[in-house]
């Protein structure tokens, strides 16, 4: 049981990477490619379907980590307080903006993009910190996993952007493969918690008693119904995509 | 009860928890209580529309109601991260002994209901032209569904914590669950479920009525919408009070047996807090064993003051409900519906305030005292995290008021950002009954786009 807990909290955290990566990559980019204010609402558009979704697994990890793993959850949480501080405000930031921007002005896109560095740069963090770097070896993960989340967003703004934004991506991200290399780039981003993971002390750790062996079965049970929804999510927006219906999208929330 | 070693916390770290507890805690459900209370009624409104076939006034309250919805959503979500991450962050106390029983309910939750809701209100959101009507609509109710089985889980946590049920302790002073279904019928729990559930369909009925009010008052078009809206808002939100005062007099009656000393403090009974203090200094060791007093009756008795306003308000209101003439044209009673739209939230507030300072000193009733359940962590560290999270959520509440109430005034048809459109004529409301002629079938607007620029 141990074993099936340790596996969902790695399936919702390297989930989390691979699909909230991307669009906190694109966020960090959202100046780059968009250089006005159609641009930026083309971008807004390919991010706004997705990002409640994506970033609802990492509450779903947190979640999972304190019922299964109380105790390791509260020292470690405890431990990487400044880091989360960090990644939190950042994260509120990101949202705000992406909740906001519809609303008018320039300071949401500025939101969403700070808001995005930020948690990008407290995920560099907290990762150097799991794997013990430290000094100029945890500053290069710091920039290394930024990289890697900017990469990543790239290869999917390749994919889903639409009109000038599009253009430029795909000059960036080169020309053919980039399906290929944006399931590289979120392969790798995925891979990244769970070896910054493997070290912590998790099987000593599991919640005593029967809680395990009532709520392990009860969410794994339901993690194919979480799937279908999430390509429920995807497939609706796949269809009238946002390339054909750039317009239509944009009318959406955002 | 706790044998960890917890060496000298910096008492200023626990106050600091302490408030950002209760800060976050506060301002997240100032969120909660118009979202949670607003998702049925956008429900009930959506299912007219669909049922009418789409029948214009009826789909365009339920695109402006929505459009309110989920800005206030969005801000909602974004509070309540903080709310799970802090447990860990500033309470790893509470977790190494109770976390294996309400750790578990957190977990369901996130997993069960917040995710599945989050998906869903994305659903919603881009199945407006997309999906058949009845699919949305079966979407929309999923995620109303999803909204109060999070809310049910939450309390099953608070409700643990405020009564401790279902449990066994273990050799080293740890809490283990021992029978399921006590803590998922905890009495804590279910008795704070309708009594939550209640005050966010008055948050919400007075919220409708209040923003209808304002419309009719200045008399802007879509009186149709606003007429109905209001009666709606008003004819939820009265029952809605008994529902909510009936479930909070059980409470408190349930307190003289769960928490006497919140009780005792409440009612001013001195020679009764007296007792229980030695009672359970003989029990627990020595220490003060009485929540802030002031605080705690303070908070119980502006709760009940709230309670006296709405229902001579809404009283008075669900008859004047009754005539279209007053629906359109008593100004005075739009003024009183729109002065109401806080007092929910006052009465919320006050209520968390009544139930979680009236607990104190304890984290888990009669289980970890609060200032055991504290992090280790230095008193800057844990200031850090308060000034950081207070601002932002000072800057979230500020600018979602705002915005909610620029985007309520701005009305049903127009865009959400950029200048408004030339004022319509004025249309004369037409009392009595339904205005002359065929309602014009107002153009709607999108759910909330970005409009023309």
């Amino acid at each position: 049981m141990e074993t099936l807990a340790i596996g969902l909290l790695g399936f919702f955290t390297a989930g989390y990477f691979a699909l909230a990566g991307a669009d906190l990559g694109l966020g960090m980019l959202l100046p780059l490619l968009g250089r006005d204010r159609a641009d930026r609402d083309r971008i807004a558009a390919a991010l706004a379907p997705y990002f409640l979704g994506s970033e609802v697994w990492l509450v779903a990890a947190a979640g999972v980590f304190i019922g299964c793993f109380p105790e390791l959850e509260g020292e470690l949480f405890t431990e990487l307080l400044p880091v989360l501080v960090l990644l939190l405000a950042g994260w509120i930031v990101r949202d705000a903006g992406l909740w906001w921007r519809v609303h008018g002005g320039r300071v949401p896109d500025v939101m969403i993009c700070a808001g995005s560095w930020t948690v990008v740069a407290a995920w560099g963090w907290a990762l150097a910190g799991l794997l013990g770097g430290a000094g100029g070896l945890a500053l290069a993960t710091v920039a290394g996993v930024a990289l890697l989340f900017a990469a990543h967003g790239l290869g999917y703004g390749a994919l889903r952007l639409t009109g000038e934004p599009y253009r430029r991506a795909r000059q960036l991200a080169g020309g053919p493969g980039r399906g290929q290399t944006f399931a590289l780039t979120g392969a790798v981003l995925a891979a990244l918690p769970l070896l910054a993971g493997a070290g912590l002390p998790l099987r000593e750790n599991a919640a005593a008693g029967p809680v395990l062996g009532l709520l392990v079965p009860a969410l794994t049970a339901f993690v194919p119904v979480l799937l279908a929804a999430q390509l429920w999510l995807w497939r609706a927006t796949a269809r009238t995509g946002p390339r054909e219906g750039a317009a239509r999208t944009t009318a959406f929330f955002f | 009860m706790s044998c960890r070693d917890r060496g000298d916390v910096d008492p200023q770290t626990l106050d600091f928890a302490r408030w950002q507890f209760g800060l976050t805690a506060a301002g997240h459900f100032l969120f909660v209580s118009l979202t949670l209370g607003l998702a049925p009624l956008l429900a009930v409104l959506q299912t007219r529309a669909t049922l009418r076939g789409g029948a214009p006034v009826h789909t365009a309250m339920v695109r402006y109601w929505g459009r309110l919805y989920l800005i206030n959503y969005g801000i909602g979500i974004v509070t309540g991260l903080v709310m799970e991450f802090q447990f860990g962050m500033a309470w790893s106390g509470l977790g190494h002994t109770a976390g294996a029983v309400f750790g578990a309910s957190l977990a369901v939750e996130t997993v069960f209901a917040f995710f599945v809701e989050s998906v869903f209100l994305g659903l919603w959101i881009l199945g407006w032209d997309r999906f058949n009507r009845w699919v949305h609509l079966a979407i929309l109710w999923v995620v109303t569904g999803t909204a109060y089985l999070s809310a049910y889980w939450i309390l099953v946590t608070n409700g643990f914590l405020n009564n401790p049920v279902g449990y066994a302790t273990d050799g080293d002073g740890a809490l283990v669950l021992e029978d399921p279904v006590a803590l998922l019928t905890n009495p804590s729990t279910l008795l704070a479920f309708g009594h939550i559930a209640g005050g966010a369909l008055v948050t919400a009925g007075l919220f409708l009525a209040g923003v209808s009010a304002y419309h009719l008052s200045r008399r802007t078009e879509h009186h149709a919408l606003f007429r109905r809206s209001l009666r709606l808002g008003v004819f939820t939100a009265l029952p809605a009070l008994f529902v909510t005062v009936v479930f909070g007099g059980v409470q408190l009656a349930s307190l003289t047996t769960l928490q006497p000393m919140k009780s005792a403090v409440f009612r001013q009974d001195a020679a009764e807090t007296a007792r229980l203090q030695a009672e359970l200094t003989e029990r627990f060791g020595p220490g003060d064993y009485l929540p802030h007093e002031a605080l705690t009756r303070g908070a119980g008795t502006v709760m009940m003051l709230m309670f006296a306003l709405l229902m001579y308000g809404l009283l008075a209101s669900a008859i004047l409900a009754c005539f279209p003439r007053a629906v359109h044209r008593f100004r005075l009673w739009h003024t009183v519906l729109m002065a109401m739209v806080p007092l929910p939230y006052v009465a919320m507030t006050a209520g968390w305030v009544f139930r979680e300072a009236g607990r104190q000193p304890w984290v888990v009733y009669g289980v970890l005292r609060t200032e055991d359940a504290v992090s280790d962590l230095s008193a800057g560290a844990m200031a850090l995290s308060l000034a950081v999270f207070g601002t932002l959520f000072a800057v979230l509440i500020a600018v979602n008021t705002v915005l909610l109430l620029r985007t309520a005034r701005r009305g049903p048809t127009a865009p959400l950002s950029g200048p408004l459109p030339p004022p319509t004529p004025l249309v004369p409301p037409g009392p009595p009954g339904p205005p002359a002629g065929p309602p014009a079938a107002p153009p709607v607007a999108p759910l909330a786009g970005p409009g023309p620029r």
